[in-house]
């Protein structure tokens, strides 16, 4: 006796074809399936599935005067699936799970998931897994989650705010720069997140999180900005060529290198600064929440490139050219903008007080210091050696980013 | 170049020019020089297959009919070669709100409602089918035609769709669609779960096929069947353009399906025996 099902007085315009489907489901190809009915008409609608599902189907007496269809299960299903792709697994930490190379077919699919064959191939150009990833980067993305914050609420934008009209000035210069660095840091992840095989999904979630961070540190900065009616200040040649060379970096681990590494590392010690010097509450805040995000960009690069290196010791090498060669490139423009420079000054010191100058000065030197000793602790960590960390710490581009 | 096989086919819709494109792609990669012409209807397809535009045309169970009347007429033949597995024992299907006529007989002196004047399963077929029961449109129960595309032989989908709307809309009592239209409707919600049932239900028959013209070259009609039937559902290259047809295997033509609506073609004075059309506000 054949598997029977009774759809009973289930309609086809009511679902009754998934009760089918189901109970097809469970029977194997080439096998029968009796079903039994007693709406009016159910036949029709049901010859109709099984012909569009390649199911042939024959009706005859059930023997209680109603009538029973026989389908036998058909092969379209099994025939789909034939030469489909197996695409690794969910959990990044299982073996095999996360493969070496990802293909172009398995496109947009869930890791893990079985991709039918003659799917399309995507032109995702970052398809190697050494290339973009690193183990931390689903906890790194997990962190990020947990500190999003809020401008409106986590920014105290009453707070007094009353500065000399030269420091204003000063701050706003600053801000002006601070976006513009900002927004290479936004560019150049979103450029690669385009480009990223999806199966790499958390190095993906980590750079779409980390794209939304530095749109987020682009709004405050714009509106402190704003906070007291100013526009922009100033923007060099020289700064915007200095980060057009990172926006035009092509290889994934060399600009994390140039960017997460060295600029925003550096970047991290500009935003302690500020939190430590900045003359108001609100350039203080900002440069608070701003330094803990670039905290996990720097991670991120950190665990990458240590893998990478780990697997292909001659990176290093490539990215101690990447140093120099970006060096002499912007050997001929004038690095940090003296405007920036002078800002940071005033901005330090709160006043144009002679006093206070000397102080602002004095803690923007020890600020250089810092930067500098900051990228070559990482660069040594990465593992490069005593005097040539010191040497590409300070080949680094002037204008910190 | 060799001579290509050229076949008609009507467009009823964008995607046919994909459909074909694809296919003539395929066949040409399999070393078949294959072209398509298309047409904006059958009749003037089927005209084409007797003046030695087309080898082959890909018909209308109508057109079939036609073609058949007139390749006879004229003391020719056409064969019907191939078909989709999706088109053979059709039914349609007339379906009434579930508060209306509770069987054929109720019927008298109501509105049903069919698709296209030329269309074999929304309108022909089910014509026959109450004709065979005694139920005679305008003497017995009133017709009303949801009219789109002529001359497209009911491909077009939005008449069968009309009339369901109709229906749901108390402006007619009872609807015929295609058996594979009353799913697509209840899914999309046209008919909405246990608002209709079905009152009847058409015999089997069959749909489109692949008409062979009289003349053809029969080393290349060859090759083309051999090809047509060997496409695989199982193999990735091939299968979109089956799903793109809509169906999962090609099989060898056959006749037996068209009675029914051999028999309507005469009772509603559709064509003459010689393919004459004869349906007078038929436009196309
Ligand atoms: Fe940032
Ligand atoms: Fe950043």
């Amino acid at each position: 006796m054949p598997p029977t099902i009774d759809i009973d007085s289930l309609g086809f315009d009511a679902g009754a074809h998934l009760v089918v489907k189901l109970a097809l489901g469970r029977v194997a190809v080439g096998e029968v399936l009796e079903v039994r009915g007693q709406g009016e008409g159910w036949q029709g609608p049901l010859a109709a599935w099984c012909r569009s599902q390649g199911h042939p189907v024959a009706f005859e007496d059930g023997g209680d005067g109603r009538p029973c269809a026989r389908i036998t299960r058909g092969a379209v299903q099994a025939g789909r699936w034939r030469g489909a792709a197996a695409t690794g697994a969910i959990d990044p930490g299982a073996d095999g799970a996360v493969r070496a190379e990802a293909d172009a077919r398995w496109g947009l699919a869930a890791r893990g998931a079985t991709v039918e064959a003659g799917s399309p191939a995507f032109a995702f150009r970052l398809t190697r897994r050494e290339d973009v990833w690193a183990d931390s980067a689903a906890t790194l993305y997990a962190e990020a989650v947990a500190a999003q914050w809020n401008a409106d609420t986590a920014i105290d934008w009453q707070a007094p705010c009353d500065l000399p009209d030269e420091v204003e000035d000063a701050v706003v210069q600053v801000m002006t720069y601070m976006v513009e660095n900002e927004n290479a840091a936004l560019v150049v992840p979103a450029r690669f997140l385009g480009q990223l095989h999806p199966h790499f999904r958390e190095v993906q979630a980590l750079l779409a999180i980390q794209v939304a961070d530095e749109a987020r540190h682009i709004d405050v900065f714009t509106r402190r900005i704003a906070l007291k009616g100013r526009q922009p200040g100033l923007s060099t040649a020289g700064g915007q060529a200095s980060l057009k060379t990172l926006v035009d970096e092509p290889d994934f681990s060399t600009a994390q290198f140039l960017l997460a590494v060295l600029g925003e590392g550096t970047f991290v010690s500009l935003l302690n600064f500020l939190h430590h010097h900045a003359p108001d509450p609100v350039t203080r805040q900002i440069a608070r929440l701003a330094a803990r995000d670039e905290a996990r960009h720097v991670a991120f690069g950190m665990a990458h490139l240590g893998q990478h290196i780990a697997l292909e010791p001659a990176l290093l090498a490539r990215l101690g050219n990447a140093v120099e060669a970006r060096y002499e490139h912007l050997a001929g423009t004038s690095g940090l903008n003296e405007e920036v420079f002078d800002a940071l000054i005033l901005l330090a010191a709160g006043s144009s007080e002679p006093a206070a100058i000397a102080a602002g000065y004095a803690r923007v030197q020890e600020l250089l210091q810092d930067m500098a000793r900051g990228r070559e602790a990482r660069l040594a960590k990465l593992g490069f050696q005593g005097e040539s960390a010191r040497r590409l710490a300070s080949l680094h581009t002037r204008n910190f980013m | 170049m060799t001579q290509p096989l050229v076949m008609g086919a009507v467009a009823y819709a964008p995607k046919v020019v994909t459909i074909w494109e694809g296919f003539k792609a395929w066949f040409r990669d399999q070393g078949l020089e294959f072209d398509f012409v298309l047409y904006s209807n059958y009749e003037r397809q089927v005209e084409a297959q007797f003046d030695g535009t087309l080898h082959l045309a890909w018909n209308s169970p109508l057109a079939w009919v036609r073609a058949e009347r007139m390749a006879r007429a004229r003391g020719l033949e056409v064969a019907a070669v191939a078909m989709r597995d999706t088109d053979q024992d059709l039914s349609s299907v007339l379906v009434v709100r579930q508060d209306g006529p509770a069987d054929r007989t109720a019927l008298v002196g109501k509105r049903v409602g069919f698709g296209a004047i030329d269309s074999p399963q929304a309108t022909l077929i089910p014509l026959d089918h109450l004709r065979q029961a005694g139920l005679v449109a305008g003497r017995d129960y009133t017709a009303r035609r949801f009219d789109v595309l002529g001359g497209k032989h009911g491909d077009h989908i939005g008449g069968e769709r009309d009339a369901a709307q109709a229906l749901m809309a108390g402006e007619i009592d009872a609807a015929w669609m295609i058996d594979g239209n009353y799913l697509a409707f209840a899914n999309e919600g046209v008919l909405p779960s246990g608002a209709t049932r079905i009152l009847a239900r058409t015999g089997l028959y069959d749909h489109c096929n692949f008409t062979v013209s009289p003349g053809a070259p029969s080393e290349l009609i060859g090759r083309f069947i051999e090809l047509l039937l060997g496409m695989s559902w199982d193999d990735p290259a091939v299968r979109p353009l089956l799903e793109l047809e809509g169906l999962r295997a090609w099989r060898p033509g056959r006749t037996s399906g068209y009675a029914a609506l051999d028999r309507a073609v005469d009772d509603e004075a559709f064509y003459d025996a010689e393919g004459k059309i004869l349906a007078a506000d038929y436009r196309y």
